[in-house]
């Protein structure tokens, strides 16, 4: 059975850019136009735009919309005003994670959650079935183009103002009307740019007239993984919870969501096993899935490109879980060493 | 700035279908892999050589190659003797996509059965093989 994958309103500029493009989550995305490790370089260094429009945008609305989000979502929106972004998570009734987001105050009765791609329809009937008389929940997706802008002179580049991580503020860039939210998945500083999908070409065109480097999927994963980000599908799921899963701190555990009462006993008893970070010691690349001895899993490898040797993130039991434990991974069949090393693996200069 | 090898196909190398190549001398062979193969994987971030005086067989794979994304098997075009790994890759594997048919060759062979080297494709004939893909 064959299945169309989607497009975003950018997929004919990717493909005239000669990106190569690949099945993503039901979409059709460019990985890369030049090449991986340049293009996580230009973010590091200069300032890279990435396409992430496939990503989900849920809408939720209404005098009752703050009361259903604090039932569902894990952090606390009580902490955040209008104009205020926040990471938190989509939890279930084990304390699993559905998924992860950033929830957008627009104002005091009206939210705007940007979701994963690979969840946006479980999100979007999850919350839905859960709607309560007072709160509107509409999934906008398809509305809606998000350009992220990434890298030490992404806001320069754009002629933005600096502004506070998580702040977020109706903008103009080159003339179209966004949101531009000082949020993103790089470890950079930078912005995510949402704007009306007919709006997208022009956004794109004036980004990358100002000299910003295209980026593909390829260096989203390898920087949001140097910067220990959290990839749901890999490193977080349903059946996997936020306190294992080193998301304690995005969980309020003073208030009433779905699944906190486990979350809260895991808290307490500890959890059995945990997510590290780790470099290799020796020329290997550690993969999703691999074995970790004692009991551990691989759940996200690569190659980093700023530190040029194998990282990865991966639950291993609480007991080996210690920054500086060393790691064997066997890495088809031959054992590597790892050592577990602090969050985030790499970290800009101050 | 790395500037990628332009496409190219030298017609003094005998190819595998599996986008290897082999410069035969004499009872010898250098085998890496084609242009092709190594701009499918993008650049490379690691090789994992096999053991010298380890034997390598016509058809199986002989090592791996990886890119940020993907793994591939290197599959051997000729059977005989590793020789010698190119060290030069081991430490920068990004060399075979600068140079994949010079600097950035794979290992030496002594070749156990020169005869194979004509089961093996001419540069025109493994061109058809990539137009078929």
């Amino acid at each position: 059975m064959s299945q169309t994958l989607l497009r975003t309103p950018l997929h004919d500029r990717h493909v005239a850019l000669g990106a190569r493009m690949v099945p993503f989550a039901g979409w059709e995305m460019p990985v890369q136009y030049e090449g991986v490790i340049q293009e996580h370089r230009a973010v590091r260094g200069d300032a890279g735009v990435f396409d992430v429009s496939h990503m989900g945008e849920i809408d939720v609305e209404g005098p009752r919309a703050h009361e259903l989000l604090q039932a569902l979502l894990s952090n606390d929106l009580d902490r955040i005003d209008p104009g205020h972004a926040q990471y938190t998570l989509l939890t279930n009734e084990t304390g699993g994670i559905v998924d992860d987001l950033i929830a957008y105050r627009l104002d005091r009765c009206h939210y705007l959650l940007v979701v994963n791609a690979a969840n946006r329809d479980g999100d979007f009937r999850w919350i839905k079935e859960r709607e309560i008389r007072g709160s509107e929940v509409r999934d906008a997706s398809d509305e809606y183009a998000l350009l992220a802008v990434q890298g030490p002179h992404a806001i320069a580049k754009l002629g933005l103002e600096p502004a506070p991580a998580f702040t977020f503020a109706e903008g103009t860039v080159a003339g179209v009307d966004c949101m531009v939210n000082r949020t993103g998945y790089t470890g950079e500083d930078g912005c995510e740019l949402l704007c009306m999908a007919e709006d997208a070409g022009a956004l794109w065109d004036a980004v990358l007239e100002r000299g910003v480097t295209p980026c593909g999927l390829g260096a989203r994963d390898t920087l949001r993984l140097e910067a220990c980000y959290p990839l749901h599908g890999n490193d977080i799921s349903p059946e996997t919870d936020p306190i294992s899963a080193g998301l304690g701190w995005t969980c309020a555990l003073g208030k009433s969501f779905a699944g906190v009462e486990t979350i809260r006993r895991i808290k307490e008893e500890g959890p059995e096993r945990k997510l590290v970070a780790f470099v290799m010691e020796e020329k290997a690349v550690p993969r999703q899935g691999m074995a970790i001895e004692g009991g551990g899993v691989v759940t996200s490898g690569s190659h980093s490109p700023m530190l040029d040797v194998g990282i990865g993130l991966g639950y291993v039991p609480a007991s080996l879980a210690a920054v500086g434990t060393g790691l064997t991974i066997d890495v088809r069949g031959k054992p590597r060493s790892a050592r577990i090393v602090k969050k985030p693996i790499y970290k800009r200069e101050e | 700035v790395n500037l990628a090898a332009a496409e190219s196909y030298p017609d003094d190398l005998k190819y595998h279908p599996e986008h290897d190549w082999a410069r035969v001398d004499g009872d010898e062979a250098v085998l890496g892999i084609t242009w092709f193969a190594q701009d499918s994987l993008g650049e490379l971030v690691h090789f994992e050589p096999p053991s010298e005086g380890s034997t390598v067989a016509k058809d199986a794979s002989y090592g791996e190659v990886e890119s940020v994304k993907a793994v591939s098997d290197v599959i051997a075009p000729l059977s005989g003797e590793v020789l010698e790994v190119n060290a030069a890759v081991v430490d920068a594997p990004e060399t075979v996509n600068d140079d994949p048919y010079g600097a950035g060759w794979l290992i030496r062979v002594r070749l156990s059965d020169a005869s194979e080297v004509e089961s093996l494709l001419d540069a025109e004939a493994y061109r058809e093989v990539l137009a078929e893909q």
